[in-house]
């Protein structure tokens, strides 16, 4: 077998894999009422197909993907619609968003649901059953899978499928417990990702702190070609660039996508939930959560996606006394949620309750001693150190020479620096700023062209105008003042502040005119 | 239920500025303790004056600064540059001198560029070369070491009569005492035409590159292998430095053996092996790239030989290092790493 390929950088964190992955996956309590939000994924909100007092079923399409970059969202249980209105929902933000609200009547009636044979459809078939079922990557990202699934676009073949097991993050453990339990549906959803993508090699990385997980899929692949490799247990081996090159060695280029170097990577419960979509036609209404940390009963519930985080919490006995925080995904990329009232979405992997014993103690923030740890653990071979001068000093362009973007927000640099910085803190700034001023440029192009065009649009119709009262009054051009008084009806002004056509265009469209319109 | 909302990470490692310095402190040990052994109690009267005069002096700028002053003086950079300084002292200098260098040190080099973190100099090698300048007789009369000379005659209440009083007991002359270091016995010579194996010929050489000094230099290696191997030094600064040194050393000797000395007798005295792991690894003052780190202990090392061969000063390495800090951020801004993903060339 080739070898590893190790990135630069990485951690070794203190693992606490063991609190969680003991008890199989066990299913939630049906809740009371689910929030369903209709935006669980990267791309455009969901178009809404349910209304309020409406029956659904469970699986049922109550949101259509909007576009090529969206996911359709599907009533996890059946029941009544109590609402379409903004919610909370789980968002570093904290911003509500548009949700459907459904009261579960208990019955679990299920929509019609069918299976189909990949093998005898058209890729292009397969493709829209995974989009119609709301396919997404349940790593994290929740980006739409039917899009990575469709090699068109892509000019050379693909080189290799990875199916990313890794799960790096030290309290995480529900892909370990999915392949463990489910390794062979996992890897008949992997034989439906490989007969789209056609790969020459199919690799499945799994960190080595998971001998029972590694066991489970290398049996389930016995006799497919598929190979697993077991990974060293380095924080952050799960992220999407960081296991590309090290199980092909491939750098993804900065500004690209691992495509662009013939690979493409999935994660374990995204190709389960391929597998049920296309064996059973049930689209994605529920994944697997951790809850872990500071309760009473750590362990992994397989969960309706709308059902409030507390549910889940007091499913696992509730949490000890002391917590802090309560966050979403992992201690080193997750973030902490407001409020526990939110909805579980199709990228929660983990609910983690945090006290004081799990999170980092507050201690005083020293000034940068340019030690270089950072750039030692840098997965992106970043310098650190320069990106958080220029962040701190607000040089946004000479932090953008510095590569700031490649910046993954690992956490890497800020977990071993001695003097405690928040340098992704000031990372996240930078780049917001960024963001920001670069919005502003654009805005500000758009309203210098907006006058410009409305300054020689008034050039133009003065010329035109005089050329008018020229036509009309050709020989005594210089007494035209004294006809102008003699003659006042004639209607010059009033039709000047009647709007053009065009002018009432750009007007509807939300520019902003200046005031000196209404002024002349 | 409400909660605090802070972003991630939310986990952090265990380390701490105080933890980096303490760890400096310890890996110091070894390198004191053979000086002391080889020339008294001298260093170790260094070493007390030299701290409580910085702990005072970080203190008082602290205060003057309104910085917390308990925070800043629990991280121990003051003690590290007390340290630092104190060890390359004459173990009989008097205490004003001390306590100028750590003062040139602490309230110049330190804080006056902005305290820990913002100093571009480093501030030991500041105090030691403003000595070195201003009592260039002072800092060059050393003591000879024990086995050779009487060191160990003095007990510690003579020691600290000869640094705080400047008394020296009647029985011993200072000539007896004192002498050239193995670095400056062999510049002077080699001035007065003499060939390199002759003068070294003389007991103060020792075995390798002075008596006494080379033990030192063997506690300092040890500790400096240490500070590595726990990652608080970058071991591309020490492996450059003294690669530099070796090799611009070796070129020399190769061409000369009679004028300029060998490669091994240059690594294993002055201040080399201590400068190699303790200065030049200064982490605010040098460079921060992997291959910056290479560069610029190169051209610590072959500044070093340099003003050691060619220069007024008999070693070179407090010099090298403040040339090259003035270099490190230009080095830092032209070997940058290559970003993940980014194209090569």
């Amino acid at each position: 077998m080739s070898g590893l390929f190790p990135f630069h950088g990485g951690l070794k964190t203190v693992r606490h894999k063991t609190e969680s992955n003991q008890q199989p996956i066990r299913w939630s309590a049906l809740p009371h009422r689910l929030t369903v939000p209709l935006r669980q994924h990267i791309g455009a909100i969901a178009k809404p197909l349910a209304r309020a007092g409406e029956r659904v079923l469970k699986g049922q399409m109550i949101g259509q993907p909007d576009g090529y970059i969206s996911a359709a969202i599907h009533a996890p249980t059946s029941g009544k619609v109590i609402a379409v209105e903004q919610q909370p929902v789980p968002h570093p933000s904290g911003l509500p968003d548009w949700c459907v609200v459904i009261e579960s009547d208990g019955e679990e009636r299920w929509v019609e649901r069918q299976a189909v044979d990949y093998r005898r459809l058209h890729p292009s078939e397969v493709r829209n059953r995974l989009r119609s079922a709301g396919v997404v990557g349940l790593g994290g990202a929740a980006f739409p899978s039917a899009v990575k699934l469709n090699p068109s676009g892509h000019a050379e073949a693909l080189e290799t499928l990875i199916l990313n097991g890794a799960e790096c993050e030290p309290w995480i453990t529900c892909d370990d417990r999915i392949m463990r339990e489910r390794a062979a549906e996992i890897i008949a959803g992997l034989h439906v990702i490989a007969h789209l993508l056609e790969p020459r090699e199919v690799l499945i990385g799994i960190e080595d702190d998971k001998p029972e997980a590694i066991a489970a899929m290398v049996a389930a692949c016995a006799g497919t070609g598929f190979a697993v490799r077991p990974v060293p247990t380095r924080y952050p081996s799960g992220s999407v660039k960081q296991l590309v090159k090290l199980l092909t060695a491939k750098e993804t280029p900065v500004d690209g996508l691992p495509v662009d170097v013939g690979v493409q990577c999935f994660n374990v419960g995204t190709a389960y939930t391929i597998y049920r979509a296309i064996e059973f036609g049930e689209p994605v209404i529920s994944r697997t959560v951790t809850i872990t940390g500071h309760v009473n009963q750590p362990q992994n519930l397989e969960v309706l996606l709308g059902t409030p985080f507390s549910e889940l919490i007091a499913q696992s006995g509730g949490y000890r006394d002391g917590v802090e925080r309560l966050i979403m995904g992992g201690p080193m990329m997750g973030f902490a949620v407001h409020d526990d009232g939110v909805p579980v979405t199709k990228a929660t992997n983990c609910l983690l309750a945090a006290s004081a014993a799990e999170l980092a103690p507050l201690r005083p923030v020293m000034p940068c001693i340019r030690c270089g740890a950072c750039v030692d653990a840098c997965p992106a071979n970043l310098l650190p150190q320069q990106l958080y001068w220029h962040a701190r000093a607000k040089e946004f362009d000479k932090a953008q020479d510095y590569h700031l973007f490649s910046c993954i927000e690992c956490g890497c640099c800020s977990y071993v620096c001695p003097s405690h910085l928040p340098l992704v803190q000031y990372y996240r700034y930078a780049k917001n700023e960024i963001w920001a001023q670069e919005k502003e440029k654009q805005k500000a192009e758009l309203a210098r062209q907006r006058h410009q065009a409305r300054l020689e649009r008034l050039e133009r119709e003065k010329q035109e105008r005089d050329a008018k009262l020229r036509q009309k009054r050709p020989r005594h051009a210089r007494w035209r003042w004294k006809t102008r008084l003699t003659k006042p009806s004639r209607p010059i002004a009033p039709r000047r502040l009647r709007p053009r056509p065009n002018q009432r265009l750009k007007l509807a469209s939300g520019a902003i005119e200046s005031p000196c319109t209404l002024k002349r | 239920m409400h909660f605090k909302t802070l972003t991630s990470p939310h986990v952090l490692g265990e380390t701490s500025v105080g933890q980096v310095m303490r760890r400096v402190l310890y890996a110091m040990v070894p390198g004191a303790t053979a000086l002391i052994w080889f020339f008294g109690w001298g260093v170790l009267v260094n070493l007390a004056v030299a701290t409580v005069v910085a702990l005072m002096a970080e203190a008082a700028m602290l205060a003057v600064r309104n910085k917390p002053i308990a925070t800043h003086l629990a991280d121990y950079s003051a003690v590290v540059t007390a340290w630092l300084l104190a060890v390359a002292l004459p173990p009989l200098a008097p205490w004003w001198m001390t306590v100028i260098g750590v003062l040139s040190a602490i309230v110049v080099a330190k804080h006056l560029y902005g305290g820990l973190g913002y100093n571009p100099f480093n501030p030991a090698m500041i105090g030691y070369v403003v000595l070195l300048i201003s009592f260039p007789r002072e800092m060059s009369s050393w003591l000879i070491p024990q086995g050779i000379g009487q060191a160990h005659a003095l007990s510690l209440i003579e020691t600290l009569q000869a640094i705080f009083n400047g008394l020296l007991p009647d029985r011993l002359a200072a000539d007896a005492l004192t002498g050239a270091t193995p670095l400056d016995a062999l510049r002077t010579q080699l001035g007065l035409g003499l060939a390199v194996a002759d003068i070294r010929n003389s007991p103060v050489f020792g075995i390798v590159a002075g008596s006494g000094w080379e033990w030192a230099a063997s506690g300092f290696l040890a500790g400096g292998l240490w500070l590595i191997y726990t990652r608080v030094a970058a071991w591309q600064i020490p492996a450059g430095l003294l690669s530099g040194l070796a090799v611009i050393s070796t070129i020399f000797y190769l061409i000369d053996p009679q004028r300029y000395a060998p490669p091994w007798f240059h690594l294993w005295s002055g201040a080399a092996i201590f400068g190699a792991f303790f200065i030049a690894t200064d982490p605010v003052t040098a460079s921060t790239t992997p291959r910056g780190r290479l560069l610029y202990g190169a051209g610590v090392g072959v500044l070093t030989y340099i003003i050691r061969s060619f220069g007024g000063y008999p070693d070179g390495v407090a010099f090298a290092v403040l040339l090259m800090n003035i270099a490190a951020p230009t080095i830092d801004l032209y070997t940058q790493p290559k970003v993940f993903g980014a194209r090569r060339g």
